[in-house]
């Protein structure tokens, strides 16, 4: 692209953009983020191509390669545009079929079509579709139009122009003016006022600023970061931009996890395609305003996560938190003033900025603004990334977009915020979500992780299972982290193998409140968090584990007897069926019965008894 | 610039500081105790260990003392029964993970962490579990590590960094095997300068010389001078049975307790059979033990004759960099001023 000097030809190019892409042309949308392509839309995308060049469509059918759509377990999706139809688990085989049958003539091809569970009804639309009807895109609407590796097509879709409206029409203070009243808080989970971070990194003395945009993201099972810097990597870096004018910074570095190579490679592109087009880099469109963006390459540490140790880290050092004061805001990378924050903080500027503060600040709650992409996982129907308003409540995300457990099963708890937060049970559902109501549950927003779990899991494993990670995670530096939670680890461990003892929960308690209050960093302090809130509200099952030696989830393989009680058997005899070790015997009518010498505690028995026989 | 004072309370008591302070070194000012074993003189604070967290009112969070900064006004609490139970947790923890080998061990007697066990009274720890195994590197002649008792300070990876400019040792690992260490694990080969073993508060890292000859304490402690250069760095020398056993520094010394590998390991010639303690003057081919005088008279006389046969310009001086400043001007003066000649130079031009 040629490079733009200024402001009338920065307009003058997006008119034309805008026009090519208004015009209602048929598209064919591609999934390629890491799920789709995971699931095979590479080969989809290449099939599109040889059929419509055969079908002779290529001057009036547009495929277009974009970034995810959040349903990747439906993957490969295809949307086909202006209409919006709604194709998923598209395979290489159907690709004719949709060229001959949709695109040629408008028809329907049922069975790509999204079928709900449990009403197996089918939707057409891609707004109609139970997983986006509730949804509020705003940060992802883009993902689901553009190619990720054109600029024009950002430009197209009116991308940089909050940030040409921030450098011509707006001082730095009022830009962060602007961001200080929209609300918006950080997504990178302490949920801190963005405008209030910039304002304390634009007054501090000390030049130069550094400005950092986090996308470690550790949390496991969160993907949201990269979705978004896969899927539209020019709107983190405008979100930068602004975020650079307003601190006074000329230097942006952007802190990803080596282990995302799409996102680093749709980086280095956007970063090349700004340059080139003089959106990055010296005297920005003709302005005295320089700003230019590195890649730093993470090894994908947890702990790097946080900010001070994600700074020691870009410096060359070993990635361990230190403590604060002094702040980034007054003394960050190699010393210098430094603003951090999130993928989807950034995400988020441009639309404040072009759609104002009032706008922005009336979706939400009274002290959490914006939407919140959330990824969703564990026992629901729909899994994936799903955007929605602050103030929603969880049943809504649970059970309306996600449409609940499969297979009918019972939902029991959901946990929030990764390795920090913690689970919250039925009872809480219909409390509107945001930052406050969450730590009030006893959980947190943290950077998005939602995870559901049905009567299957069992709650000491899960907080079991989240203190294994802080454990490897721990960076080592500080002594509650790297031994305290290493005990809580160590006493919790021995409670699912039915070893525990009743003074343990006392020491839990004690060990999480001691962690809590004395951790260096936020990893330490909120470590506990998953024990504390399972023992808030599933007391029952540590009581359960400790004094009958009993797993009410039939998940503690250690308390698991493996013998099948004859009064709940059916006699189907599937457990016969799907034992991969031949343990089971069974006769038609009669119950089945476990032999042990074989029995390899697989579970998979326990998994397919349709009477909890197993126990 | 005598910087302003500010004042503040700790533990209900009004104290004045200056405002560059840390809580830490105010409190230590006006003799408050508070416990720390990451803290370490000349080094950056680390604030890893937390034992020093105190209470600061309106703030919703405990705050390490070694690393915050005092404020006007700051009403600090540094003895409330909650930071008490806290501390002994985190000591608790650190004791749960260490062989409890104090009857073996150097450190035994000089060692933060019993200081700490026995402070607390913590004969028993309610919390058990894995141990680190003993880990032991004694690669080279004169730095022990052993890791199972390292607490994790840092002590040792900053003042190897931040003093000794080197930074041969850094954290390697995580959650509860991160331990200290050489990059890829190689055999330490560093300046062996010794500031580790220094700055440890535990037996974590030991003199290999030193080794079983008495700890520290129980040694008699002789100030002296380090014969090695003209630095002249304090020495305290460990003797035992009239024997140099080990040495120390004093880190209120000029040289702040620093010392190079010469200075912390290199007094084992004192006592060596072939040590020259008296001067020999060679007769018929034989070196035959003499008195000082002899010597000297015997010196001055062939330098008399050099002088008087060919002239002062054939003799010449060479001094050692072991000599002080003081002992230099000396020597050159009796080069020039005796000896007659402008032949003085000095080992450290070679
Ligand atoms: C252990 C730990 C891990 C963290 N990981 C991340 C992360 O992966 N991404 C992120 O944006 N923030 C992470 N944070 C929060 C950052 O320290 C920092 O607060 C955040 O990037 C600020 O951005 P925000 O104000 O936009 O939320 C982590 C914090 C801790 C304590
Ligand atoms: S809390 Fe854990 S991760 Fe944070 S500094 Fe301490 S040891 Fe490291
Ligand atoms: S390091 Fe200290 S506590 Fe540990 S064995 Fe030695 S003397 Fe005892
Ligand atoms: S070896 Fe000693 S100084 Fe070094 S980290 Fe361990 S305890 Fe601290
Ligand atoms: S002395 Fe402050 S944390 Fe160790």
């Amino acid at each position: 692209m040629k490079k733009i000097n200024s402001r009338e030809e920065f307009d003058q190019l997006k008119k034309e953009l805008e026009m090519l892409y208004n015009q209602n042309k048929k598209r064919i949308i591609v999934c390629k983020g890491t799920g789709c392509t995971a699931s095979g839309s590479v080969k989809v995308i290449e099939a599109f191509e040889q059929e419509i060049e055969r079908a002779g469509l290529s001057d009036t059918v547009e495929i277009k390669r974009t970034g995810c759509h959040g349903f990747c377990e439906k993957g490969p999706i295809v949307a086909i545009l202006p209409e919006d139809i709604f194709y998923q688990q598209v395979s290489v085989e159907d690709v004719p079929e949709i060229i001959e049958r949709t695109i040629r003539k408008g028809d329907l091809i049922d069975k790509l079509l999204y079928q709900d569970p449990k009403t197996k009804q089918k939707y057409v639309y891609t707004h109609d579709v139970p997983f986006y009807a509730k949804q509020k895109r705003i940060i992802f609407h883009h993902n689901g139009l553009i190619d990720p590796t054109r600029i024009e097509d950002y430009l197209g879709f009116g991308g940089y122009e909050a940030f040409v409206k921030a450098i011509f029409e707006m001082t730095p203070e009022e830009v962060i003016d602007e961001v200080k009243k929209s609300g918006l808080r950080g997504r990178g989970g302490g949920g801190f006022l963005t405008g209030l971070k910039w304002e304390f990194c634009s007054k501090a003395k000390g030049k130069p600023k550094y400005l950092i945009c986090n996308a470690d993201e550790g949390d496991p099972g969160a993907f949201m970061d990269r979705s978004l810097l896969e899927g539209n990597p020019h709107l983190v870096l405008e979100g930068m931009l602004i975020a650079g004018y307003a601190i006074g910074a000329h230097r942006g570095y952007i802190y990803v996890r080596a282990e995302y190579p799409l996102a680093i490679t749709n980086l280095k592109i956007a970063i090349a395609q700004g340059q080139e087009l003089g959106i990055l880099g010296q005297n920005i469109l003709g302005t005295d305003f320089s700003f230019d963006v590195m890649i730093k390459e993470g090894a994908g540490a947890f702990v790097c996560g946080e900010e001070t140790a994600l700074m020691a880290s870009i410096e060359g050092r070993r990635g361990m938190p230190r403590p604060r004061p002094p702040f980034p805001a007054v003394k960050g990378l190699w010393g210098k003033p430094s603003n951090i924050n999130n993928v989807e903080t950034f995400a988020n500027v441009p639309f404040i900025i072009t759609k104002g503060s009032q706008w922005y600040s009336e979706i939400g709650t009274e002290k959490s603004k914006g939407t919140k992409i959330f990824a969703l996982a564990g026992k629901v129907n729909n899994t994936g990334l799903v955007e929605v308003p602050m103030g929603i409540t969880l049943r809504e995300i649970i059970f309306d977009i996600g449409g609940g457990p499969p297979k009918g099963r019972k939902f029991k708890a959901v946990q929030l915020g990764g390795p920090s937060g913690g689970c919250i049970p039925e009872e809480h559902l219909d409390v509107p979500i945001d930052y406050d109501s969450l730590i009030s549950l006893g959980a947190i927003m943290g950077s998005g992780g939602m995870i559901v779990m049905d009567a299957a899991n069992c709650m000491v494993d899960v907080a079991r299972f989240f203190l294994e990670f802080i454990q490897n995670e721990s960076c080592g530096k500080c002594i509650p982290c790297r031994i305290g939670t290493k005990r809580m680890l160590e006493i919790v461990t021995r409670i699912t193998e039915g070893k525990g003892e009743e003074a343990d929960l006392e020491l839990l308690q004690e060990l999480a409140e001691g962690i809590k209050a004395t951790a260096l960093c936020g990893l330490g302090q909120t470590a506990p968090n998953p024990v504390l809130s399972t023992l808030r509200y599933f007391a029952d099952e540590y009581r359960a584990h400790i004094l009958e030696k009993r797993c009410p989830a039939h998940c503690c393989i250690a308390l698991i007897k493996f013998e099948v009680d004859v009064d709940l058997c059916k006699r189907c005899g599937l457990c016969k069926k799907v034992c991969p070790a031949g343990a089971v015997s069974w006769m038609p009518k009669t119950a089945a019965s476990i032999n042990k010498s074989l029995c390899i505690k697989c579970k998979t028995c326990i998994e397919n008894c349709p009477a909890q026989a197993i126990i | 610039m005598e910087e302003k004072k500010i004042y503040l309370s700790i533990n209900g008591k009004e104290v004045a500081s200056a405002p560059s302070q840390t809580i830490l070194e105010v409190a230590r000012e006006n003799k408050v105790f508070i416990p720390t074993l990451c803290d370490c003189q000349n080094l950056s604070p680390f604030g890893a260990c937390r034992l020093c967290l105190v209470e600061v009112a309106g703030l919703p969070k405990l705050v390490p003392a070694c690393s915050t900064p005092v404020a006007a006004g700051m009403k600090i609490r540094t003895d409330s029964e909650k930071i008490d139970q806290y501390r002994r947790l985190i000591v608790e923890l650190l004791l749960s993970d260490h062989e409890p080998d104090c009857m073996f061990c150097e450190k035994a007697g000089d060692c933060l962490l019993q200081d700490l066990a026995y402070q607390y009274g913590l004969k028993n720890s309610r919390l058990k579990g894995e141990r680190r195994a003993a880990l032991i590197d004694d690669s080279n002649p004169f730095i022990e590590r052993d890791n199972s008792k390292c607490i994790l300070c840092g002590r040792c990876v900053r003042v190897c960094d931040e003093v000794q400019g080197v930074s041969a040792i850094g954290f390697i690992g995580r959650g509860f095997q991160t331990r200290i260490g050489t990059p890829f694990n190689r055999k330490l080969n560093c300046e062996f300068c010794g500031q580790c073993i220094a700055s440890c508060p535990v037996g974590a890292l030991t003199s290999k010389p030193a080794r079983r000859k008495g700890r520290k304490w129980q040694t008699r402690w002789v100030k002296t001078i380090c014969p090695y250069c003209g630095c002249g760095c304090n020495l305290t020398l460990h003797i035992k049975d009239n024997e140099i056993v080990g040495v120390h520094s004093d880190s209120s010394s000029p040289n702040e307790g620093y010392l190079c590998s010469k200075g912390r390991f290199g007094y084992e010639f004192v006592h060596h059979p072939d040590r020259l303690q008296f001067p020999l003057i060679r007769k018929g081919g034989q070196l035959v033990r003499a008195e000082w005088y002899e010597a000297l008279r015997l010196v001055a006389t062939k330098f008399q004759e050099i002088k008087s046969r060919h002239g002062n310009n054939t003799l010449a001086g060479l001094s050692s960099a072991k000599c002080t400043n003081e002992e230099n001007y000396l020597f050159q003066k009796f080069v020039r001023a005796v000896l007659g000649t402008n032949n003085v130079d000095h080992c450290a031009r070679l």
